[in-house]
């Protein structure tokens, strides 16, 4: 089993057991350019992965205007 | 991490304020500070009508929801681009903004640029060879043009937009590199209204785009969440990552950008030449708005290449 993270259409797998801080940083993602969900709900970024949970990354810049 | 007011478990840290929320908290924090920033900078009072240009995305329909809530009388305007990118991304951004306003009752001003202008902005580029194959530049044009043509037809105080910091923050970067001193002296919460030209304010200048968002979602406000097709390898964007890479190893970077750029300029540090102090805006013969140049605006002459005039 792995930590699943999924950032618009890309999936990423983590470690169990590291801080949401610490996958950002080991996938190379900026913290400041987005948001944790788990099960719906916002999460910090000491908050400890584990093992089977699935991370929805929501990506905040934009650049445009619809 | 613990909410600073409550104790229960926080679902937003402000690493630049020092402050994390809980949901419930946080959801009153960002209307007590909008709040705060609206009378700071003296945008606008509970007696003026506002109108507030809505795209469907995060930032427009998360300030459009906080003043909903604050009790200011602020209808809304969206404007229907045309853009599809392959997944409607103009009409999905209209549905949602039109559900928005009316699930809270609030009142819609959309503008067609099909319908009203017989072109969406991608053929109104294309037609007229602006923007090197992007319609970024005409995008922009339109917008500023109907923004202020409605909220002047309409009868409106004050135009309000979502700029959020990294905007502002973005911006002001890009200005600061070409010493852009006419732009950059321009620059701020409130662009007083003048002959023609309607008063422009944004409220959200001092948020954070991660807040927005973090508004958004925790309100449950359905936005656009794909990016406009064509703002890919933008100037913004790469600008805004860049600040963010900054933010991450110095927490209030970004807010101490902008807002000691807007205590600088408060006091004096750009003045505008002689010659920029004289020039006197014209009025354009077709549409009325004001325009640099005498003769026709940049938007009319954009219409009138357009129908072959």
């Amino acid at each position: 089993m792995a930590v699943k993270l999924t950032l618009r259409n890309r999936e990423f797998e983590v470690r169990p057991g590291m801080t949401l801080h610490s996958a950002l940083e080991k996938l190379d993602i900026l913290p400041e350019s987005v948001l944790a969900t788990r099960g719906g709900e916002l999460i910090l970024e000491d908050e400890i992965l584990r093992d089977g949970d699935e991370v929805v990354l929501v990506a905040v810049i934009s650049g445009g205007g619809a | 991490m613990k909410c600073r007011k409550c104790g229960q478990k926080a679902s937003v840290n402000m690493r630049h304020h020092k402050l994390a929320l809980c949901r419930e908290h946080y959801l009153e924090w960002i209307p007590e500070q909008t709040e705060r920033f609206i009378k700071k900078y003296r945008m606008f009072t509970r007696d003026e009508k506002v109108l507030v240009a809505v795209s469907g995305g995060k930032d427009s329909l998360a300030l459009w929801d906080v003043l909903w809530r604050l009790g200011y009388q602020a209808d809304g305007m969206y404007i229907a681009l045309g853009i599809d990118g392959g997944f409607g991304y103009s009409s999905r951004s209209q549905q949602l903004t039109e559900k928005f306003a009316a699930e809270r009752g609030l009142e819609l001003h959309v503008v067609d640029m099909e319908r009203d202008y017989g072109r969406s902005i991608p053929l109104l580029a294309e037609s007229t060879h602006r923007g090197k194959g992007k319609p970024c530049s005409v995008c922009g044009l339109s917008k500023r043009h109907e923004m202020n043509r409605l909220a002047r037809d309409l009868g409106y105080d004050v135009l309000a937009t979502g700029h959020n910091l990294d905007d502002e923050a973005a911006v002001l970067f890009s200005n600061t590199l070409n010493w852009a001193g006419e732009y950059l002296i321009r620059q701020g919460p409130v662009l007083p209204e003048s002959p023609g030209l309607a008063r422009k304010v944004k409220p959200l200048c001092r948020f954070y785009e991660r807040e927005m968002a973090a508004y958004s979602l925790l309100r449950g406000i359905e936005y656009i969440y794909e990016e406009c097709p064509f703002a890919e390898g933008s100037t913004t964007i790469f600008y805004k990552e860049l600040l963010n890479r900054l933010e991450e190893k110095q927490p209030g970077v970004k807010l101490s950008f902008y807002v000691k750029f807007l205590e600088a300029r408060d006091g004096g540090l750009f003045t505008l030449t002689p010659e920029e102090a004289k020039a006197a805006l014209h009025t354009c013969p077709s549409c009325g708005q004001p325009t640099s140049a005498p003769g026709k605006c940049t938007f009319c002459r954009m219409l009138d290449v357009v129908s072959g005039k």
